[in-house]
């Protein structure tokens, strides 16, 4: 007996959607970011500068646009490959609108300064554990369904979606673990080392569990769909998933090549990032070669141009992504815009294009119509890969010019470029064509936006599509030994729980060592906690997100050792909750910053960066020298920091105001030596007292060795 | 707490053979997956691989090696 039942198109159009707009706010984030890096004066106000709309533009983009085109491609995809639909409607829209809710608090508290410093984890606690109940309510109703359903085998779509959920969960609850110090603050419950690697376990897998696989399990189901034929190699797709995420979530470490990382991690990140060229190669060319015999369709369907570019942008990043893990490329590449170009080829080719052509496949379809205009869809096409090349060529050219400069030397070994500016101003032409580009891609979405919406005022929304299915019969002979993988296909439950064995796998065997041998991490004495003034400031350093274009991190190259000073030791961030890195040298590294320049020339250089080195292209911080740093707060950071393990004496926060007070006065005194009244209770005091401190902790050991070591 | 997380296990001998006992598991694990996708039946990865198909959009999407009536 036939059942009958209704799909709920209605969840997924609200999906679609918020995907649209977000797609569109995330992109103007991020031309205005891309201007801002050319234009200083576009940074007009402290709530709007590029430290703090960098982390909104990749939240955004990741988040809340591939986050919502996620939602809408498996709630579209998992009712039809299930014949089911979802499991609960209620569930449904309360993942919806806790997702969006979620969004706007980012969208407030980013621009405020609230924020971990984590990339692409900025979000403060509270957030978090709102994006830990959603992702649930998510998980619960994806389950549920696959559950309820009507067909008893599981397309390769669905292990994806179900890999990228227990992932997903996983990452974010591991990276996410944090000492609240207020509503809005918190401290990495990690240090150093230590967080920079779970950092980037997350970031490297934020990238293969967000990014990629549950794209890639709407490739498996639109692709196919758009083609209108199946999947070239379906036994591939199950060596492609597999192979996928056993790999995937080794591989974190590649982002600190060169760092204080340990060797080992920094060997295991490379070898498994080579070794993903494999599956992820296989995926591309199980998608491309689905449309072998139909290629004469690709020239005239816009949908199937977007989703050839967007697999071929995805076997194009995953062959880079592997190369930029090699030691040599790295070397390179790291901290230069090379690393943006690489992003956003895949961005913007891969989870962009995908996206597009999902959309014009699927709003005709939830609306009962045909899409409005097949040549404006096609003009988007074109306009949008064009936007694509004159965003990443360009930076490509500005990161191979900028590491050359970084290490030329001269016949007598003196750097060439002794002023980081000059490496700047000279890749200064790739900024503004990149943000030509960023605009012709934004266009191409505007076009979109303009089809879409001539497309759902031309139908009606079938809110509920009538669909009918047999029923699942319990009882299945036995298949033939041999086919355990058939036992697997079945088991949903089961399914996740082996994918989260997968991946938990690789992901304790990435930290643990680092962890729980206290030999990696070699302790150095004269390494000292932070004073309450430098933690202030610390924390402004963080909140204005620094962290975006300056590095703490110098590696042991002579080009770097000659630039900024002695190599960064592990040893040196054993305090730094949360460590401060960064992955951009948009200026120069910081981590020797301390006492290279005297508290005068950060103190103009603040208010007018251009002030101290002309031609500057870093915003200038007016409001630094009008807030009054946050001394009601300074016990319960002490507070904090105890709990996390830093040794302050027993006792010290309820002191630890005062000794703030001495220092920030000790600083208006030095500056007032060179002519500048200043008052100690302003935030600028507090960052000046936290960059004086960088780095210098290891000097005055060179400077008092040997106290006679038992 | 924090103890918890960071230094409960110091005393753990030879952590060195973690990574390779988690690659002989990815290998072990990487050959049977390639074992049984050799030798997996065909008119099953052929239900499969038809899954997001409605059944009448089917007949003009059979692989032709799979053809058989």
């Amino acid at each position: 007996m036939m059942e009958r039942f209704h799909y709920d198109n209605k969840i997924v159009n609200a999906f679609l959607m918020a995907t649209i707009v977000f797609g569109i706010v995330g992109m103007l984030v991020g031309l205005t970011v891309a201007f801002q890096l050319v234009l200083p004066s576009w940074n007009i106000h402290e709530w709007l500068s590029f430290g703090r709309l960098r982390p909104l533009h990749t939240n955004a983009v990741i988040f809340a646009f591939v986050g919502n085109g996620i939602f809408a491609g498996v709630y579209y995809s998992l009712q039809r490959l299930l014949k089911t639909r979802m499991f609960s409607d209620m569930l449904s829209w309360l993942h919806f609108w806790g997702w969006q809710l979620i969004i706007l608090s980012a969208a407030i508290t980013l621009p405020l300064g609230i924020t971990t410093s984590k990339e692409y984890a900025e979000l403060e606690w509270p957030i978090d554990i709102a994006i830990t109940l959603v992702w649930v309510v998510f998980g619960i109703n994806m389950i549920g369904t696959i559950l309820k359903r009507r067909e008893r085998h599981l397309y390769v779509a669905i292990w994806f979606y179900i890999a990228t959920w227990v992932t997903v969960a996983m990452l974010h609850i591991v990276n996410s673990f944090e000492m609240p110090v207020s509503l809005w603050k918190s401290y990495s419950w990690y240090a150093g080392v230590q967080d920079a690697l779970v950092q980037w376990w997350y970031g490297h897998n934020a990238v293969a569990f967000f990014l990629t696989t549950p794209y890639l399990g709407l490739m498996y189901y639109f692709l196919p769909k758009a083609a209108n034929r199946p999947v070239y190699s379906y036994k591939l797709s199950i060596i492609h998933f597999w192979a996928l995420i056993f790999i995937y979530i080794w591989a974190g470490p590649h982002h600190l090549l060169y760092s204080s990382l340990p060797d080992w991690a920094q060997s295991l990140g490379t070898v498994f990032s080579i070794m993903l060229i494999a599956p992820s190669w296989g995926g591309m060319l199980n998608g491309l070669l689905t449309l072998r015999g139909a290629w004469d369709r690709v020239r005239e369907d816009p949908i199937l141009k977007f989703m050839v570019v967007a697999v071929t942008a995805y076997g194009m990043s995953t062959l880079e992504g592997p190369l930029l893990s090699t030691k040599f490329f790295n070397s390179l590449s790291h901290f230069t815009d090379w690393t943006i170009a690489h992003v956003h080829v895949g961005g913007l080719g891969w989870n962009g294009f995908l996206t597009f052509g999902m959309i014009y496949w699927l709003v005709p379809r939830l609306f009962g119509t045909k899409l409005y205009s097949k040549s404006l869809a096609n003009a988007h096409f074109w306009i949008g890969t064009l936007g694509m090349v004159f965003y990443a060529v360009p930076l490509y050219f500005a990161g191979f010019t900028q590491s050359l400069m970084w290490k030329q030397f001269t016949p007598d070994g003196y750097l060439v470029y002794k002023n980081f500016l000059d490496t700047v101003l000279q890749i200064k032409y790739a900024y503004w064509l990149r943000g030509l580009g960023g605009t012709l891609y934004l266009a191409g979405a505007i076009m979109m936006v303009y089809n879409v919406w001539r497309t759902v005022a031309s139908g009606k929304l079938i809110a509920n599509e009538e669909a009918e299915a047999m029923p699942l019969v319990k009882v299945e002979t036995e298949p033939e030994v041999g086919y355990w993988h058939r036992w697997i296909e079945r088991r949903p439950v089961q399914m996740l729980v082996l994918s989260f064995v997968l991946v938990a796998i690789g992901g304790v065997i990435e930290m643990v060592p680092t962890f729980l041998v206290k030999s990696n991490i070699p302790t150095i004495a004269s390494v000292k906690p932070y004073t309450p003034l430098e933690l202030q400031g610390r924390d402004i350093y963080i909140s204005e997100g620094c962290y975006t274009c300056h590095s703490q991190m110098i590696r042991p190259f002579r080009s770097e050792t000659e630039r900024y000073g002695e190599y960064s030791k592990a040893g040196e961030f054993v305090y730094d909750h949360p460590f401060q890195w960064g992955s951009k040298r948009t200026g120069p590294d910081l981590h020797r910053v301390g006492g290279k320049y005297p508290d005068s020339w950060h103190f103009y250089h603040m208010m007018d960066p251009t002030s101290m080195s002309a031609g500057s292209l870093m915003p200038a911080y007016p409001h630094m020298y009008e807030n009054t740093i946050d001394t009601a707060s300074t016990a319960a950071k002490i507070e904090a920091m105890q709990k996390l393990g830093v040794p302050y004496p027993e006792g010290y926060a309820a002191q630890a105001n005062t000794d703030l007070r001495a220092q920030a006065a000790a600083i208006v005194e030095s500056l007032k030596k060179d002519g500048i009244e200043a008052s100690a209770e302003k935030d600028i005091i507090a960052l000046i007292a936290y960059l004086q401190r960088l780095g210098t902790d290891i000097k005055k050991q060179d400077a008092a060795p040997a106290v006679a070591v038992k | 707490m924090l103890k918890f997380i960071k230094h409960h296990l110091d005393t753990i001998g030879g952590v060195d053979i973690y990574p390779v006992i988690a690659f002989v598991l990815f290998f072990t694990f990487f050959l049977f997956m390639l074992w049984y996708v050799l030798t997996a039946d065909k008119r099953h990865i052929h239900h499969l691989e038809e899954l997001p198909f409605e059944e009448d959009d089917k007949p003009y999407l059979i692989h032709p090696e799979h053809r058989t009536t």
